[in-house]
């Protein structure tokens, strides 16, 4: 918060800000006698440097009764905005508390204000409450009820669906205690950053209303009245109109700068980080699908600072090997594949002896050659395939446009191979479900078709991260066989990411444990019950399987246990 | 006493049938493990028993008392959610969070007394009690689900359902949670409605097994039996399914 006004954006606002408050505090006492001080042989001048602004009809300092009618102008301002904000709170907030058939009669409720016009709402309200000043703010206030209650009880029914909502019911917290206590304070940064902006708007509005004769009544004024009076000379003594303009402009600006400020105060964006240099590569195992030596990647953090996430990491796939890697969250093992795939964004530094796939050096830009290779020959699957797809295109489509974009193949001959990709990964129906839409498929079923993607091209390495964690067990079973047999069909090497190592073990020709970005182990999967590491075994016990002892506890290991209090 | 009866529970959501013809027992001072995939309506069932859900048929009664109809005695039944990213407020401090959880007990708590049974409760879930003031943010996912068990305990539930809460973590997280249960269920002789699709973790921590598919029950009966011996072929198919170590994964159909 403090670093965004210190930014220049933030001292303008900061002296903007101080300068309305001052004008606001002591304006009528340091310019009071000035504003109301009649020059009558000095009337109706034009700007000059007596008078920046020129004088009225009466002689009177256009300046001094502007910096005066910030008082009135402003507090109108803040009444109107607390009363759109306060009654918009209450209003969403019950919308969004009540219980379901009591929310909708709410709900439709503002929806029925937000359809009238609001300065229809504006003009209606300042009928009934009269053309005053206080009238004014009233039926400016009440007109922005409708928006703020819709903005509120949009954000509250978000929150209002969390599970720490549903516990605080369940733990019988009254509505007004669940309202006050969770749902006010996780939607006030918004409310915050749209306040800022709607004062901005009811400035204007007051100047509008006031403009138009509606708002505040002489021997009051407000900058919309300045402005009113000034309009009428404007031909003559220009200044007298643009005077009180330049001040709605400039605090209006003012709010609206504040509000965006305030949206802005989240974390930063990390700077791309880049190797230094590029060492040439030493040796080359031209046989090896995967080839890396002593990998390093660090990221960039908050403060700028480099932080190491994988420390000197060993890894060659052979063709058509089955490598499983193992280990627990932070374990470095996803970020550890991402740069295999040379997906790793600018805000990682990776480093190397040598980090090769078939050949193609990754440290470096791929050419145009290079690119059309690793396209056609990677396939990567992640464990969210809702987000890897894209929503708004067909299954087929998406299918298509690997082999289309690298392999210059024709639209028919795709989906004809599209098809047979299905078919290879059991996706029931492959003629009806090319046509639908990511949604319409099963997570099972989602994977399978990221898998018939993989085979689009002619894969020699599949990348599968946590594939199955979020599938249950006898569809992780589907996906699996799907991946072998895609396998079987291409002899593509496969890497699979794994927090479980059963799942690695029953899968894989070689486990690699991972464990604080480095490998703590390698075996062949026929090893793991020699395995000698400690922490290996840890992962190996921690699991309980259909054979564990159920009255001894499970070994803690790893993160888990330094995380542990000892009783 | 207290034991849970779920009595020919159905649930209906518009055409689609979530939960048929349920009726299963909790019994006092147990865990019953509760298995199916998605779909299967075992977290439906689970919503019904705290009230996140009503029932269109049947009853689900706490020692005798319908819940459905008692408010209160609702209370006595707490739920620990899946995902404890969720279901810790992000603003507001943990210590205060766990607090909310002494509301049920309908008990005046005064400002000293809630401190120390705050301390308590975080002691018991393994938390350092210091660090009550702080922000969920500050805490791992484990110790995340570990706050929610020392919210829901806060309650002193009767019952306590747990809705899949440790598929949201790594393996070895899961193998704290899961022990922190165990140590719980032997100190406070807990009742535990205890929901996974991991047949291996239920069989770890529960005493008795109902198989859910397709909002129906499969089989049911003591862990042991039903695992060792299952009757029907769907729950033989979700025990082939479960990979185990060193062997190589049945991927025929």
């Amino acid at each position: 918060m403090l670093r965004t006004f210190r930014s220049p954006q933030g001292v303008a606002v900061l002296v903007g800000l101080l300068v309305v408050v001052l004008a606001t505090a002591l304006g009528p006492t340091f310019f009071g006698d000035a504003a109301t001080t009649r020059d009558i042989a000095n009337r109706q001048a034009p700007a000059s440097l007596g008078h920046l602004f020129g004088t009225d009809p009466l002689g009177r300092d256009l300046l001094a009764r502007t910096v005066v009618a910030t008082r009135l102008s402003v507090l109108l301002t803040l009444g109107a905005v607390g009363i759109s904000v306060g009654g918009g709170v209450v209003l969403g907030v019950i919308a969004a508390v009540l219980p379901r058939f009591l929310r909708r009669i709410v709900t439709a409720f503002i929806d029925i204000l937000l359809s009238f016009p609001w300065l229809l709402l504006a003009l209606f309200f300042s009928v009934i409450w009269g053309a005053t000043s206080t009238g004014a703010m009233l039926a400016i206030g009440f007109a922005g009820i409708p928006v703020f209650a819709r903005l509120v009880s949009t954000l509250a029914s978000s929150v209002a669906n969390t599970d720490y909502v549903h516990a605080a019911r369940l733990l019988g917290s009254s509505p007004l205690r669940t309202a006050t206590r969770h749902v006010l304070p996780n939607i006030l940064p918004p409310m915050i950053v749209n306040t800022a902006a709607h004062a901005s708007v009811t400035l204007l509005s007051f100047a509008a209303l006031s403009f138009l004769g509606l708002g505040v009544q002489a021997p009051e004024y407000d900058w919309g009245r300045l402005l009113n009076e000034g309009s009428k000379q404007i031909y003559v003594e220009p200044m007298a109109a643009i005077g009180p303009g330049i001040a709605i402009v400039l605090t209006g600006v003012l709010f609206s700068l504040l509000g965006e400020l305030l949206s802005e105060s989240g974390p930063r964006r990390v700077r791309a980080a880049r190797p230094a240099e590029v060492a040439e590569a030493t040796t080359n195992d031209e046989n090896a699908v995967v080839d890396v030596e002593r990998l390093r990647i660090s990221f960039r953090s908050d403060d700028g600072s480099l932080t190491e996430r994988v420390h000197g990491v060993d890894l060659r796939i052979a063709p058509g090997e089955v490598v499983g890697i193992v280990g627990e969250s932070g374990s470095g093992k996803s970020v550890t594949a991402m740069a295999v795939a040379g997906l790793l964004g600018p805000e990682a530094l990776v480093e190397s002896e040598r980090l090769r796939f078939r050949g193609i050096d990754m440290r470096t830009r791929p050419s145009a050659a290079e690119r059309r290779t690793l396209g056609l020959e990677q396939a990567m699957i992640f464990q969210d395939p809702l987000s890897s797809l894209n929503p708004a295109l067909t299954v087929g489509r998406q299918l298509t446009e690997a082999s289309e974009v690298h392999a210059g193949q024709k639209r028919g001959a795709a989906t004809k191979r599209a098809l047979e990709a299905m078919a290879l990964v059991r996706i029931p129906e492959p003629l009806q479900r090319i046509r639908q839409l990511p949604h319409e498929f099963s997570g099972g079923m989602r994977q399978r078709a990221m898998i018939a993607m993989g085979l689009m091209g002619s894969p020699r390495l599949i990348i599968a991260d946590e594939p199955t964690t979020a599938l249950d067990v006898t569809v992780q079973r589907q996906v699996l066989r799907a991946l072998a047999d895609a396998r079987e069909r291409t002899g593509a090497a496969i890497l699979l990411i794994s927090h479980d190592i059963a799942l690695v073990s029953g899968f894989c020709d070689r486990v690699v444990v991972m464990r604080d970005g480095a490998i703590v182990e390698q075996l062949a999967v026929g090893d793991l019950d020699k395995a000698e590491h400690p922490y290996t075994r840890g992962l190996i016990d921690c699991v309980p399987d259909m054979t564990t002892d159920r009255d001894r506890p499970l070994p803690v290991i790893g993160v888990a246990a330094a995380e542990e209090v000892p009783v | 006493m207290s034991e849970l009866v779920f009595d020919h529970v159905t649930v209906r959501f518009r055409h689609h049938t979530a939960v048929d013809d349920v009726s299963l027992v909790v019994r006092s001072g147990t865990t019953h493990g509760l298995v199916g995939e998605s779909g299967s309506g075992k977290s439906t069932l689970a919503r019904v028993a705290v009230g996140l859900e009503r029932a269109d048929l049947g009853t689900v009664r706490l020692d005798g008392v319908d819940l459905g109809r008692a408010a209160r005695a609702r209370r006595k039944v707490q739920m620990i959610f899946q995902d404890p990213f969720a279901a810790l407020d992000p603003r507001m401090p943990v210590g205060a969070s766990v607090a909310e959880g002494l509301l049920a007990t309908d008990r005046k708590w005064s400002r000293a007394d809630r401190a120390t049974r705050v301390r308590e409760l975080l002691d018991l879930v393994h938390i350092d009690p210091a660090r009550a003031s702080e922000r969920p943010a500050r805490f791992s996912g484990g110790q995340r689900q570990r706050l929610t068990i020392a919210r829901a305990l806060a309650a002193e539930p009767a019952v306590l359902v747990a809705d899949e809460i440790t598929s949201a973590l790594d393996v070895s997280v899961q193998g704290v949670v899961l022990n922190l249960l165990r140590e719980l269920q032997a100190e406070l002789d807990l009742t535990m409605l205890f929901i996974s699709h991991n047949l291996a973790v239920v069989r770890y921590v529960s005493d008795d097994v109902t198989v859910l598919r397709g909002g129906r029950v499969v089989e049911q009966g003591a862990t042991d039996a039903v695992l060792a011996d299952p009757a029907d072929p769907y729950t033989r198919e979700l025990l082939r399914s479960i990979p185990v170590l060193g062997r190589p994964l049945d991927l025929e159909a």
